[in-house]
């Protein structure tokens, strides 16, 4: 059971990865750089403390998720159903898929509780294009939860395109629900069913 | 004593089951989806309420001495899988945590050891079989204690077994140690079962998946063999050409 409890709760840290100063600076210094910040801008934003989601998730959105490439995330979670979709198709998965993974991470944002981090220095040559970035989250009388980023390089900068929490992929851990899906009830009814969860999911509060 | 009955009823069970189409790591998903349900059932009328009092009652201070009171006892038994796994070096570490946080961490209600850089591991007998080459087998959802396999079934089994709060007397003083240090972890995962009804499409096989892949770690320490990127068309950010040539050196492959 503790064993879930570090599983889950630091889907908090994973993601946070902003290149505003340094879109070509290694990708380490980019995930050390974003989580402080967004860390931060958390520690001092009143409303985000008492709860307010709409803003904690503007702020995903600004800070975070432009270093996310997550048309890939969601063709890694479909697996060999990805190709199967048409561009539309593929279009409005990649759009909910996004949407269900922004709430996750603004749950687990909204659970931190000044955890420490220990950003581990990466080993890379100047020549790689794919690499994992480490982090741990400390915590005393548990082992630190490892988070890693698997990062690529692309045109407009280091993207994220997958993050393990103590081990568990999250692109990977999706594999199977959007399988099982797709082949009950096709592409459409995946998409149809992320839709449906993601209108679920959100308070009242939290609509525009 | 119940929970070891428990953990060998189901294996006989698992021996009748039926299996369908489904996850091959699975075959008794039917039986593993009900005692999910009931679980789940027991977990919300029981242990979130109670838990949720602990955690909005009582001091964040006192739930961490009491959360560090139990990992310190666990440390003694995670040593021991340590040196079973022939990791003696972490396994000594393990037990020097123990002696200092009994000692200047007060009865371990202090985790000093990890601020003097030795580090809490996580083992237990299950990973110890994992280890030893012996497969996960068929995945299980045991009753009140939630997911596991055949192997890490009989792990915990030997976990229960070699607990050293089950030699605790009296009984009334064991019973209200076992209840304190359940309430605390469950309490310590409230956020994460808000967590978990938020990302899961079906809860149920996101718990599976992430606790296979867990434990998977966990038996390779955090360091599983990788694997690479499959690639599918059309991602919305095309990466470099990695096979650019190095300047320095030749590529070995």
């Amino acid at each position: 059971m503790r064993t879930l409890a570090k599983l889950l709760l630091p889907f908090a840290f994973a993601g946070l990865a902003h290149a505003q100063s340094a879109p070509d600076g290694a990708p380490d210094a980019l995930v050390k750089t974003v989580t402080l910040e967004v860390i931060d801008l958390i520690a001092k934003d009143k409303d985000i403390q008492s709860g307010n989601r709409a803003k904690l998730i503007g702020l995903i959105e600004e800070k975070v998720l432009p270093h996310f490439n997550f048309t890939a995330m969601t063709a890694l979670a479909m697996g060999q159903s990805w190709n199967k979709a048409t561009p539309e198709q593929k279009k409005s998965l990649a759009q909910e898929f996004r949407i269900l993974l922004v709430r996750t991470y603004a749950s687990a944002l909204a659970a931190y509780s000044e955890q420490k981090f220990d950003f581990r220095p990466l080993r890379m040559k100047a020549t790689d294009t794919d690499v994992t970035v480490n982090v741990r989250v400390l915590q005393p009388g548990a082992q630190p939860v490892p988070i890693d980023y698997s990062m690529e390089k692309t045109a407009s900068g280091w993207k994220v395109y997958d993050v393990m929490v103590g081990g568990v992929s999250l692109v990977a851990n999706y594999r199977t629900e959007f399988s099982t899906v797709v082949r009950d009830s096709g592409v459409d009814g995946l998409i149809k069913t992320l839709q449906t969860k993601n209108r679920a999911a959100t308070p009242a509060a939290e609509s525009k | 004593m119940l929970r070891s009955v428990l953990v060998a009823a189901l294996v006989v069970m698992a021996g009748c089951a039926t299996t369908g189409e489904g996850d091959p790591r699975d075959p008794l998903e039917p039986l593993n989806r009900k005692v999910f349900q009931f679980n789940d059932a027991v977990d919300a009328a029981v242990a979130t309420p109670i838990a949720t009092v602990y955690h909005d009652y009582v001091p964040g201070p006192l739930r961490s001495y009491a959360r560090n009171f139990f990992a310190n006892i666990g440390d003694v038994f995670i040593g021991l899988n340590n040196l079973l796994q022939g990791k003696p070096g972490d396994g000594l570490q393990d037990w020097a945590r123990f002696v200092f946080n009994s000692t200047f961490g007060v009865f371990g209600i202090n985790d000093v050891a990890s601020d003097m850089g030795f580090e809490k591991h996580n083992e237990d007998f299950g990973q110890t079989f994992g280890r030893w080459g012996i497969g996960e087998g068929a995945y299980l959802v045991l009753p009140f204690l939630g997911p596991s396999t055949l192997r890490d079934g009989a792990g915990t089994a030997i976990d229960i077994y070699a607990d050293p709060l089950t030699s605790v007397r009296p009984i009334p003083l064991r019973t209200g140690a076992y209840a304190l240090r359940f309430t605390g972890a469950r309490a310590d995962l409230l956020d994460a079962g808000r967590l978990l009804e938020e990302a899961a499409l079906d809860r149920y096989v996101f718990l599976r998946d992430a606790f296979l892949q867990r434990r998977r770690n966990l038996v390779y320490d955090g360091e599983p063999p990788r694997e690479g990127r499959p690639r599918y068309e059309e991602d919305d950010e095309k990466p470099e050409k990695a096979d650019k040539p190095a300047p320095e050196k030749p590529s070995t492959q």
